[in-house]
């Protein structure tokens, strides 16, 4: 059985050797040209004059488009229809596409697309968070308000109260592939490469800006250089502009951002201002608390209000919250618009409350651990148990600030398990004693817990389906709604495959997503790809299995159910058969060795208006103690161990579920360390190279870094009982900003808890240092 | 005729009718559809694009996309695709990245690998450095390192030795030297093989574009899409790449390399070293030189602070002219050298040693990264009193600079934390450095003032760097 196995990634030895194919490494048809975008360089402005004779007589210029040559403008938004592919008299940001370039060749289109003058009459930029609110400029009429019980109440009631506000800023998916797309227009229509975690969108998308119908549009996506998230709709414009400028030439076209022009052009992680207020009791349980998302969107909606929700869903972390009061607002910016980015919110909601316990464990002088655990959800078999196995107990789950049941919650244990494994207490006293011993560096050590809630919101995106051929000589011909980013999800599927049908993996042959093979499908987000790709793959499979199954049992004359599919081969009736010559005579007996699969996850209900309902199937669990050194002359900083425990359910592929974890700890420490995003007093982004924005480098992974799976099956109905990894352990990395900020509350009187925003660069860290210690 | 000539993974090429500033990662991908050399950034920070180089130094990792048709003249490059052995057996690293779970999206890979390869060949375990020129946002680089220490101990394979062996023989074919290959002949640019030839030249050609490692020249073309006027490529003058000792001094020729100068001073300028260690990145620092480190003139520069510091001794040529100057004399403003038309960096000379010398490198990430502030520091103490000081710092002004006034306020009073406390507003005269993106004016000047700081404590042996604490 290959499913639980340690396999590499299906695309491994093509990855080592250079042979694995990225759509700028397919050869397109003779004559293909290439795309550019000229970009404004305005924030807010209208547009004057377009001036551009210098781009059209530029050496290999084709055609050259604007707002004037397409009246009837297509639109690149996944959500409101508010992204005209080039500007149409507004501009809207510095970076937006005003125009479109295609040339003979890509570096003619870029150096054409500089030549264009573009002339503005400027409006007021709005580019920060208080710009915005102080011009109410938002998304939706007013902030979103969920409420539970009476905050306000509760905290004014409580012993002791905290407030504070910060920081957390955004952050650049920097994939290594940039943006790219192509089309290549044929006779029976439109069929594009995209480098896309949502080809379905993509057909949507440039169906709708040719007047084609979806069936008239082919997207194909084999692989992505990397997405987490930034591959869910920006990849729309460039799509969109290879199919306009393929239909207006008859010409394949492809367009690839440079990295610079990626990076200015496209959205990025939101960032946001979090203000938290809290009652707390003197043994650190938290009485009531108010949240306010303060969310910089940009300047469209894009995925934004999705975005915002799933914050406001993480805000109770791991913790019950009785009185809880959040108020959410997303504002409207002339930035880029900020998009999905692993975790879509969920990691801003959840920094917050963690910053809260922290702030409440230094306040009470309790240690943080400790006041965590008082405020934990409560475990069902625990309570269960503590009711001796009173039935009302065990449905009387606490809810979440949603009204959620929390069935499945594990983080007593988790913890626990983690806090042993790593040494937490030991080494808390060990940090303290070297601290008191070293004047300069100081070293910090925090523990976070994870909860993170697996569905996407939008409850219609919970479906997927897969397509699975038995060819006559055994072979199998898998198909699948999910894209391939590097996260594992191919041979993940793979493994289902050949686990019924009970073949080795060389059996499946894994292929391209295409929306000619699956239907309406689902962005491949949410960490979901697995799980329902997976579900529908394994039906799909099914289907097939029972066919051949009953076809043999017929002939044998035994009960399907006893015919068996291990180890290449068929048991029936005593006999052994291979797999390949069932499929044959299957085949010769005119037994149908194709079928879909389909899933639509179970459960979920949710009213995103009133902040009510199931919204989640599940939730992923985990927890990282991480440990840091600082220099508090400098705030030069270091993380010099983490330990992670996380929960992947019942592990489809132990070694793949690591990877995610580990690369995801890494970005998610990144994210709050060395990553910043930097934009100058008229809205142009600073940050728009790797010379400039610092994703962590081989050196700043954790130099001891050890990761342990949970390893207990999911209690949902899941594929193979296994849970998403894609997104939560990414929150494992806010340990490390709690534990800079533990580093820092070592400097001074401890008369104050820090006040350190994120990214924690080593001037953020210099900063709070200096105020703890009142200079 | 042949211009460029070369080896592509053992196959010898001539080229002609290439551009002269044509990178060797747009001819692989789009000439000869070698497409596992990846674009990730296209200015030499993400090393999706490393090829491995070897001449006669040995090989060594670069970034294609940075470096020019006409550097590889006489040199052979192995690509990701060359890396297996001819019966399609991988590489060590190859099979230990597959074994190791060292690939996710798979882009930065073929990147990795060949980093990984050029280690293996030549003995390097130090991975997090060789390594810190190639981004992976997936793996969190985990895996890559086990990767890259479990082949460790593995056999080098033959065809990784086969460009060295083929590249002797044809040298032996030729004159018997190892420069027999006759330069390059570049329509459209000069390829000078010796500095005389080179200096008469440049007397008739004021206005040409001089190119050594292609390191920052090379964003000319690949960012700021310039045509280069005049393009001369330095590489193949062999006279500018000596190191030679005398006097009390190293003389460092323009031309040598900074991975070159980093082996050379790591004994006797081990300070120095561990800052050229953190000089951007393995791929950069193999083809980026010392010469064009200095006459860049970037402000904040790495190098010329700490050679500041040191007392280094800038040698300038035009024509037949020599003429030295105090390092810090040659930086007159913002992007703006003493420099003559015509005139160029020949090399520079620093004393054999400098015991005293401390250089510290701010910078958001610790490798590869731009300074935010450098500060390098050498005072001289006798009898506990600070009897001269040289103090200069980068990212603090329009140039590298010296902290005259500071200087003056620490010349004469004790070797204490209170006299160098006390010194302190002085490097608030002698700076009013700028906010970028980077960091802020005042994080620039408090860090300033605290690496002072630092300094008494590093010499007096209190742990300072976060860098040296063991988990």
């Amino acid at each position: 059985m290959s499913l639980g196995k340690s396999l590499p990634h299906d695309s491994a030895p093509l990855h080592v050797t250079g042979a694995a194919r990225y759509l700028d490494d397919i050869p397109l048809p003779a004559g293909a040209l290439h795309l550019a975008f000229g970009l404004s360089s305005c924030a807010h402005g209208r547009i004057t004059a377009l001036d551009l004779e210098a781009v059209r007589a530029a050496p290999g210029v084709v055609a050259v488009f604007s707002a004037e040559d397409w009246p009837d403008m297509p639109d690149c938004s996944p959500a409101s229809q508010d992204e005209p592919l080039l500007a149409v008299e507004t501009v809207h940001y510095s970076g937006q596409p005003v125009f479109l370039v295609v040339a003979e060749t890509h570096l003619q289109a870029r150096r054409a697309a500089r030549l264009g003058k573009i002339s503005y009459a400027e409006l007021p930029a709005l580019l920060t968070i208080d710009q915005a609110l102080a011009a109410n400029s938002r998304f939706e009429s007013g902030p979103v308000i969920w409420a539970k019980g009476d905050a306000a109440r509760a905290i004014a009631a409580a012993p002791h109260q905290i407030e504070g506000s910060f920081e957390v800023g955004g952050q650049e998916h920097f994939y290594l592939e940039g943006q790219i797309a192509a089309a290549i227009p044929l006779e029976d229509g439109m069929h594009v490469l995209s480098s896309t975690q949502h080809p379905s969108e993509i057909q949507h998308k440039v169906a709708h800006a040719l007047h084609l119908n979806m069936a008239d549009v082919r997207v194909e996506t084999r692989r992505m250089g990397g997405g987490f998230g930034g591959k869910e709709s920006q990849g729309n414009a460039l799509a969109i502009a290879c199919a306009m400028a393929a239909k207006a030439t008859g010409r394949a076209c492809k367009m690839r951002y440079d990295r610079d022009d990626d990076m200015i052009i496209t959205g990025k992680r939101h960032d946001l201002r979090i203000g938290y207020r809290a009652g707390v009791d003197a043994s650190g349980r938290i009485l009531g608390v108010a949240f306010t998302h303060l969310i910089r969107c940009g300047w469209a909606q894009d995925l934004s209000l999705a975005v915002a929700d799933r914050a406001m869903l993480h805000a109770d972390n791991c913790y019950h919250l009785p009185d809880i009061r959040i108020e959410s607002h997303r504002l409207k910016t002339n930035t880029q618009s900020a998009t999905a980015y692993r975790g879509f919110g969920g990691p801003q909601g959840l920094i917050g409350i963690e910053r809260v316990m922290d702030h409440a464990a230094f306040v009470l002088g309790i240690e943080p651990l400790a006041l965590r655990r008082q405020n934990f959800y409560r475990e069902r078999e625990a309570a269960v148990e503590a009711s001796g196995g009173d039935i009302l107990a065990k449905m009387k789950a606490e809810t979440t600030p949603y009204f959620m049941e929390v069935e499945d919650f594990i983080g007593h244990d988790l913890t626990a398990k983690l806090e042993a494994l790593s040494g937490y207490q030991a080494r808390r006293q060990a940090v303290a004693d070297w601290n008191a011993a070293s004047p300069i560096l100081k070293r910090g050590l925090a523990l976070v817990p994870v909860k993170f809630g697996i569905s996407f919101t939008l409850t219609w995106l919970n479906q997927a389906g897969a397509l699975v051929h038995v060819y006559q000589d055994g072979s199998i011909h898998l198909n699948h709604g999910g894209t391939e980013m590097g996260q594992g999800l191919n041979q993940k599927i793979a493994q289902v495959a050949a686990s019924v049908f009970g073949v080795g993996m060389e059996a499946v042959k894994i292929t391209a997503t295409d929306t000619g093979k699956v239907p309406n499908t689902s962005a491949t987000a949410a960490s979901s790809g697995s799980d329902m790709n997976g579900m529908a793959a394994q039906q799909a499979c099914e289907t097939i299995r029972d066919r051949m199954a009953a076809f043999l049992a017929g002939k044998h004359g035994v009960e399907p159910a006893s015919v068996r599919f291990a180890d290449g081969v068929v048991r029936v009736a005593g006999e052994v058969f291979g797999f390949a010559q069932v499929a044959a005579w299957a085949y010769q007996a005119r037994i149908s060795l194709s079928s879909t699969g389909f899933y639509a996850t179970p459960k979920i209900t949710w009213d995103r208006l009133r902040g009510r309902g199931r919204p989640f199937l599940y939730f992923a669990y985990g927890a990282a103690v991480a440990e840091v050194v600082i220099d508090t002359l400098t705030g030069e900083n270091r993380i010099l161990r983490a330990d992670i425990l996380h929960d992947t359910g019942s592990s489809m592929n132990p070694a793949l579920d690591i990877g995610q974890i580990e690369g995801a700890f890494v970005q998610g420490a990144g994210w709050l360390t060395t990553e910043e995003l930097v934009w100058d007093a008229k809205g142009g982004l600073l940050t728009h190279a790797p010379s400039t924005y610092k994703i962590p480098a081989c050196s700043d992974r954790p130099a001891v870094f050890n990761v342990s799976l949970y390893d207990q099956p999911n209690r949902e109905d899941t594929v193979g009982k296994s849970k998403a990894v894609g997104e939560p352990p990414f929150n494992l990395g806010i340990a490390v900003f709690y534990a800079l900020s533990d580093a820092i509350a070592a400097c001074g009187d401890a008369s104050r808890y820090p006040d350190l925003d994120a990214p924690a660069t080593p001037e953020r860290i210099l900063a709070a240092v200096q105020k703890q210690r009142h200079v | 005729m042949t211009e460029v000539a070369f080896l592509l993974n053992g196959t010898p090429l001539r080229l002609e009718g290439q551009p002269p500033t044509r990178t060797l990662l747009d001819f692989l991908r789009e000439t000869k559809a070698l497409n596992g050399t990846k674009e990730g950034c296209n200015e030499g920070d993400c090393g999706a694009c490393t090829v491995m180089v070897t001449d006669e130094n040995g090989p060594r990792a670069l970034n294609a996309c940075i470096l020019f048709l006409p550097q590889l003249h006489g040199k052979a490059v192995r690509t990701v695709e060359g890396l297996a052995a001819p019966n399609g057996t991988p590489h060590p690293v190859q099979s230990a990245m597959v074994d190791h779970h060292g690939s996710q999206c798979g882009f930065c890979t073929p990147g990795f690998i060949v980093s990984m390869a050029v280690a293996h060949a030549t003995g390097r375990t130090d991975h997090d450095t060789v390594l810190a020129g190639n981004l992976c946002r997936c793996t969190g680089y985990a895996p890559i390192i086990r990767a890259a220490q479990a082949a460790e101990t593995r056999p080098i394979p033959a065809q990784m030795t086969q460009d060295a062996f083929i590249l002797a023989q044809i040298s032996s074919e030729g004159s018997g030297e190892a420069d027999s290959l006759p330069a390059p002949q570049v329509t459209g640019a000069y390829c000078p093989d010796n500095s005389d030839d080179f200096a008469s030249w440049y007397l008739q050609n004021p206005d040409a574009t001089l190119i050594a490692g292609a390191t920052d020249v090379g964003l000319w073309v690949t960012k700021g899409l310039r045509d280069l006027p005049k393009p001369v490529f330095l590489g193949q003058m062999r006279d500018l790449q000596q190191i030679e000792r005398g006097g009390g001094q190293i003389h460092i020729g323009a031309g040598v390399t900074i991975a070159t100068l980093r082996s050379t001073l790591q004994h006797s300028h081990p300070s120095f070293a561990e800052l050229l260690r953190r000089y951007a990145s393995e791929q950069v620092r193999n083809a980026a030189t010392i010469g064009g480190n200095i006459a860049n003139g970037s402000p904040i520069g790495d190098a010329p602070p700490a050679l500041i510091a040191m007392g280094a001794t800038l040698h300038l040529r035009c024509g037949d002219d020599l003429r030295t100057l105090p390092l810090e004399d040659f930086f007159l403003a913002y992007r703006k050298q003493d420099r003559k038309a015509s005139e160029f960096v020949a090399g520079i000379s620093i004393p054999e040693a400098v015991p005293a010398l401390r250089c510290y490198k701010l910078s958001k990430r610790f490798d590869q990264d731009i300074s935010a502030v450098l500060g390098a520091f050498n005072l001289t103490c006798a009898e506990g009193q600070i009897t001269a000081a040289r103090v200069a710092f980068g990212g603090m002004a329009g140039t590298p600079k010296r902290a005259s006034g500071f200087e003056a306020a620490l010349i004469g009073q004790s070797w204490s934390l209170e006299s160098i406390t006390a010194a302190l507003p002085a490097l608030a005269d002698d700076f009013q450095p700028l906010s970028d993106m980077r960091a802020s004016a005042g994080y620039r000047l408090q860090a300033a003032q605290n690496l002072a700081l630092r300094y008494f404590h590093d010499l007096n042996g209190t742990p300072v760097s976060v860098l040296e604490v063991a988990p």
